[in-house]
Formats: C-alpha cells, sequence, structure tokens
C-alpha cells in the first residue's frame, strides 16, 4: 500500500512539475468551451439580408419591421431592383434576400392572396433553411395579426413548442460532447503518453525489476488523472452553467457517477494504445487521431447520427462517447433519473469491461 | 556453482534475422566483481534484460542466485539490483525523492539500508533538493546506483555505469564497485572501456553476440602470443600507414599516443630494424620499445581470428 501511495504521489509531481502537461490537463477544456460557446457556434443571430420592396405599402413596411426588430435578422441594404440580388450575393454579403411584389397590400387586401419570394444562399444549405423558416414565421405571424378577429374558414395553426431548449440555444447541444470529447482525449492522452515516456526514458525497466506488482503500475498511473478529470469535469460544469447559461436540471451525483464510468474507459482505452506503442510521440498521435475523429464524428453532436448511413450508425455504436452524450443529455436537460439510462450505462460498463480486460491481457511483464 | 549462471543462451531479434546472443554460456561466483567487455552492439545489453528477467532467451537456460530467469522471475526481481545503460530516473523528481521512490518500491527505507549507500550518498546529500535533470553525469550515475543498490540487493547488474561519464567520475565509480564487493554483493558490470577490464576481477570478451574468450584480466593478457612493441614519432598520422606497409610488421594499432606493432617473425633486432627503417623514411625522434599487450590488444587480435 505504501508502495502503491508513493507510486500515486511521484506522478502528482510529473503532472504538476510539466507546464506543458499542465497546459494541455486545464487549458484544452477552458479552450474548447469557449471556443464551442462563442465562436464555432451554430446558433443563427445577425444574418444580414436585403430586402427589395416594390410595394413600399403599410403591410411591407410592418413586415419588413418585424423582420428588423428580430435580432436573427440585420437587414444590410435596401435593394431598388431585384436585378441587384444576385450582384449583392455574390459580393458574399447577404444570406437571405426578400422581394415584396407591387399592389402587395392591395392584393392582400382585394384577391386574398399576396405573394412574397424569399432567395437565400442554400450554399450553406443548414442555415438557409433555418432562415427561411425564420422568415416563414415572421410572415405568418402578420398574416395572424391582419386576419385576427376575421373568420376565415378550415384553417390550421400549428403551434410549436421547443421542448427543453425553448430559446434554441446551442449551448446545450455542445456541452455535453464537449464533456465527452474533453474527458476522452485527456484521460487517453494523458495515460497513453505517461506510461511510453517510461519506457522511451528506461525507467520502465527499473520498475519492472522491481517487487512492484506491474498491473499496480498501471493502477497507480491512472489514479492521478482519474482525479484530475474529475477536476476538469467541475470546471466544464461550472463555466457552461455559468458563462453559457446551461441548464441542470438532474442529479449531480449521478452525473459524476456516470462520468467515472467514461473517465475509466478512457484509461484502459489509453492503457491499450501504450502497450503498442514505443514512443511518446507515436503514443500522442493515435491518441488524437484515434479519439479526436471518431469522437467529433460520432457523438451525435456536431452531425446528427440518425441522418447518417446505416453502416455509420453501426460504426457509431462502438464510440464510447455517443452512449455518454446521450447519458449527460438526459440527466443535465432533461433531468431524467437512473431509470432512464441504465441501458446506455450498461453498454458503456460492458465497454469498459472488455477494454480493461483486453489492456491487462495485452500488458507486458517484459520488455517485448 | 556461479551465483549468476547461463548455459547456452541465444537470443535473436526481428524473427530470427538480427543474432544479439549466439549460444553463450559463462558463470560468475558468488561476491565476484564479473566484468562483460565488447563494444556497442556485440549483446551485453541483451545478455543483461535476460538475467534481469525483462527478456525471455530463444534458448539455453540461465538463473540468478539459484533461481530460474523464466520461471523464477518474481524471486529474481526481488534480490537484484539493476542500473540499464539509460539514465533511467525520473529527471522531474529530485535526488532525494528519487532515491525514496526506489526505496519504497522495494518495501524499504533510505534509513534502513543508509550504511551501504551512505558513501556514495554523502556525495548527493548536498543536492538532495536539485531535480535529476540538473546533475552532472557522473552525480546522474552515482545517484543510479543509490538507487539500485538502496534495497540491498544480492547480485547487481550494471549496463555500461560510466559510459559518458568523465575520467575523474570512472575512477570513484570503479572505487565505489570495489567497496560494494567488499560487502559480499556478486556484481556483474558491462563496459566499452577497454581500459576498465583490468579493473574486474574475471572479463568475459564478447564480440558480435559471441564470448571469445573469459579469465582474469592477467591471464588473457598472458595469453598474448606475441610480443608487443609501442612506437613513437613524429607526424603519428603517416607514420601509422607507413608501419602498415612496412612488411615485417604483423598487425599495427593506433594506442593513445604510441602505435602498437606486433612482427611476424619473433627474432631479436626486430624493434633495431624497425628503428633504422624509419629514419630513413625521414622520420624524426622515432621512439620503438617493448611493452606488454593490454585488453584492448587481446580483443583486436581475437576479433580478427
Amino acid at each position: 500500500m505504501k508502495q502503491f501511495l508513493i507510486f500515486v504521489r511521484k506522478e502528482f509531481y510529473h503532472v504538476f512539475r510539466d507546464p506543458k502537461t499542465l497546459l494541455m490537463l486545464f487549458g484544452m477544456p477552458v479552450t474548447l468551451i469557449l471556443l464551442f460557446g462563442f465562436a464555432l457556434t451554430n446558433e443563427i443571430k445577425n444574418s444580414k439580408i436585403a430586402v427589395c420592396d416594390y410595394a413600399n405599402d403599410e403591410a411591407t413596411q410592418r413586415i419588413v419591421e418585424k423582420l428588423r426588430a428580430n435580432n436573427s435578422f440585420e437587414i444590410q441594404e435596401v435593394l431598388m431592383s431585384h436585378l441587384q440580388i444576385e450582384e449583392a450575393f455574390k459580393r458574399g454579403k447577404i444570406k437571405l434576400a426578400i422581394v415584396f411584389p407591387t399592389d402587395f397590400n392591395s392584393d392582400l387586401q382585394h384577391v386574398n392572396e399576396a405573394q412574397v419570394q424569399v432567395i437565400a444562399d442554400a450554399s450553406d444549405p443548414n442555415t438557409a433553411t433555418t432562415l427561411t423558416n425564420y422568415v416563414r414565421n415572421i410572415v405568418m405571424s402578420y398574416q395572424n395579426e391582419i386576419t385576427d378577429g376575421k373568420t376565415i374558414p378550415y384553417q390550421i395553426k400549428t403551434e410549436t413548442r421547443m421542448l427543453y431548449n425553448p430559446e434554441l440555444k446551442g449551448a446545450t447541444n455542445f456541452v455535453p460532447g464537449v464533456m465527452a470529447l474533453v474527458l476522452l482525449l485527456v484521460c487517453v492522452l494523458m495515460t497513453s503518453v505517461s506510461i511510453v515516456r517510461e519506457k522511451e526514458t528506461g525507467t520502465m525497466e527499473v520498475l519492472l525489476v522491481s517487487p512492484f506488482n506491474p498491473f499496480l503500475v498501471i493502477i497507480s498511473k491512472a489514479v492521478p488523472y482519474f482525479f484530475l478529470s474529475l477536476v476538469n469535469l467541475t470546471v466544464i460544469l461550472v463555466l457552461s452553467v455559468f458563462l453559457l447559461d446551461m441548464p441542470f436540471n438532474g442529479n449531480i451525483f449521478l452525473l459524476y457517477g456516470e462520468s467515472s464510468i467514461l473517465i475509466i474507459t478512457a484509461l484502459s482505452l489509453g492503457l491499450l494504445i501504450s502497450n503498442s506503442t514505443q514512443s511518446q510521440q507515436a503514443a500522442m498521435l493515435i491518441s488524437l487521431l484515434g479519439m479526436l475523429f471518431p469522437t467529433l464524428m460520432f457523438t451525435g453532436f456536431l452531425f446528427p447520427l440518425e441522418n447518417m448511413p446505416l453502416p455509420l450508425q453501426v460504426i457509431a455504436n462502438i464510440v464510447p462517447s455517443k452512449w455518454y452524450y446521450i447519458i449527460v443529455k438526459s440527466i443535465m436537460i432533461k433531468g431524467l433519473g437512473f431509470s432512464a439510462i441504465w441501458k446506455e450505462t450498461l453498454i458503456l460498463v460492458s465497454m469498459t469491461v472488455v477494454l480493461l480486460f483486453v489492456s491487462f491481457k495485452k500488458f507486458k511483464i517484459r520488455l517485448a | 556453482m556461479g551465483d549468476v549462471v547461463l548455459t547456452n543462451i541465444s537470443k535473436t531479434y526481428n524473427d530470427g534475422k538480427t543474432v544479439a546472443v549466439d549460444d553463450v554460456s559463462f558463470s560468475v561466483n558468488k561476491g565476484e566483481l564479473f566484468g562483460l567487455i565488447g563494444p556497442d552492439g556485440a549483446g551485453k545489453t541483451s545478455i543483461f534484460r535476460i538475467l534481469t528477467t525483462l527478456l525471455i532467451p530463444d534458448g539455453g537456460t540461465a538463473s540468478v542466485s539459484g533461481s530460474d530467469v523464466v520461471k523464477d522471475y518474481k524471486t529474481i526481481r526481488r534480490n537484484i539490483g539493476y542500473m540499464p545503460g539509460k539514465f533511467s530516473l525520473y529527471q522531474d523528481l529530485t535526488v532525494e525523492e528519487n532515491l525514496n521512490f526506489f526505496a519504497t518500491l522495494f518495501d524499504t527505507s533510505i534509513a534502513a539500508n543508509y550504511d551501504l549507500v551512505k558513501e556514495i550518498y554523502v556525495q548527493l546529500e548536498p543536492f538532495k533538493k536539485r531535480r535529476a535533470a540538473k546533475l552532472s553525469g557522473g552525480m546522474k550515475q552515482k545517484l543510479a546506483l543509490c538507487c539500485a543498490l538502496i534495497h540491498k540487493p544480492e547480485v547487481l547488474f550494471l549496463d555500461e555505469p560510466t559510459t559518458g561519464v568523465d575520467a575523474v567520475s570512472r575512477k570513484e565509480f570503479w572505487e565505489m564497485l570495489y567497496r560494494l564487493k567488499e560487502q559480499g554483493i556478486t556484481i556483474l558490470v558491462s563496459t566499452p572501456y577497454m581500459d576498465e577490464a583490468t579493473l574486474c576481477e574475471r572479463i568475459a570478451l564478447i564480440q558480435g553476440g559471441k564470448i571469445m574468450s573469459i579469465d582474469t584480466p592477467d591471464n588473457i593478457i598472458g595469453q598474448y602470443p606475441k610480443k608487443m612493441f609501442a612506437v613513437r614519432a613524429e607526424k603519428m598520422s603517416t607514420l601509422l600507414k607507413e608501419l602498415r606497409e612496412y612488411d615485417p610488421i604483423e598487425s599495427c594499432f593506433a594506442f593513445g599516443e604510441y602505435h602498437h606493432v606486433t612482427f611476424k617473425a619473433e627474432n631479436g633486432n626486430n624493434a633495431e630494424a624497425l628503428n633504422t627503417y624509419l629514419n630513413q623514411k625521414g622520420y624524426e625522434q622515432v621512439h620503438v620499445k617493448q611493452t606488454s599487450a593490454t585488453i584492448e590488444d587481446c580483443f583486436i587480435r581475437q576479433m580478427n581470428e
């Protein structure tokens, strides 16, 4: 036991005496949270649009006013002719243009039907769809205003409610993703590099030629990173709740418990990588490439998994972060208890057990 | 019965393509200071790793203090001290932390075996709060030796402990080994430096994974079949070429400030004849004298045979 404790203490010395490790450990989560929180957001704010209003009457002015009031839009240009629209798009200044024909209001009043043209830059299809939907909503709301009190037969009103995230904040989507990413990256990278470092500097030889159980070497390497990861998790949670207004509806102990499972999964992955590499660079490269891409692609926080072709969906099932992502969303946002996530937890636990088994099996008590 | 026994040990790498150790057998007696002498790539480290249970040999058997290196690896790991060729301490830990770590790892403490490392450790004590990375090469080796000794091992394996260490520290290091030997510890040391060979009680000359000879340094030198001459003159570099072209000479190698020369035929006036020959060739301050062969001479001769 004394041996184990001094080994753990030694690992903490390694971490706290190396500025690069410290930066990696605590700089990365903060940077990722801030990056995803402010820079890489997929919320649409202040999209520049152009308006070409041939009618310029009571109705169109009211609609344009509503557009201006909405913070999704910023009216960049008021065009005199629809011929200028393409020019404006090509200059890349606007994302969307709205054209009101002449006699818009009189058509509306007398023919009971008026047309408005919405032209969007669909080179980014998601933004284009979202923006046209926003415009449609605004036009609809104007229509509701003027038909208010009048009876129109057979009208279907759709009322949409955005559950759990009524303001459609991006943070609710990416914070669980970033949590998975950071925990996986940090744990896998740190454990694999720290074990391979011992091989590289030759200290592994001395450790092996000692009565200390080789498996305890591994476990005592994992312990410091386990606790540091929990600290990391706390930093991410504090930042996202207080800075990014991320909701937290569930049980915090359940979240830490589930996160611990992911951390152990990651530690055993790191151990597996360290068994099959001989240099710190190789370990770092494999950990980064092997963790970053699958986590970004198959977790579901950047690309919805439902839209992927079946083979990719199958692959996503073996990515631990996918299950963790579901668990965190359920706990933090929906405030669900263990009964709702026991299936995902079971999958994560079995992954961990398999990984641990394989990596202990592969661990060498000798060189080569 | 030896304390360390190797019987027909062989080891290959790259699926048998690279032969590192080729049918090696020798034994080291209890309390002996035994040297494995050979250049880089001779197979010294592979032998050390097999004996310290880090590698499994492809063939043959080996035992340390009566325990088999494959079957009883756990017993061996408790009872030996090992200092690998590379500086293998934690660079970011201080002298004291390193020593403390290794002492605890072997389930002992600095205080318990202090008398064993005392003489070495007093030299390190002024720097005990300094990180290992900031120590000089000689200090690092001393610390590594301390760490390998702290649990009072029965057998000590030192793989090239003096490589990259200055002459003074090397001398001090060997003095420490003598003192450890007096305490009854069996010491197996490897070195590429031929001049250190004479400091061992018995040596094995190793080259290309094969043992060329095993004996005391004096016996190995005594078995050198030829008379050895040392030659010096003003222009040493051209002299070496000149000597190799001189027909009566059998072999000639640069050796410090002299060239070591042997003659094909051993007759009395070889030295005089060479002296005259070189004077004729225009060399000044020619000096030819008989000398005794060194381990290096023996090594080169055996290597070429």
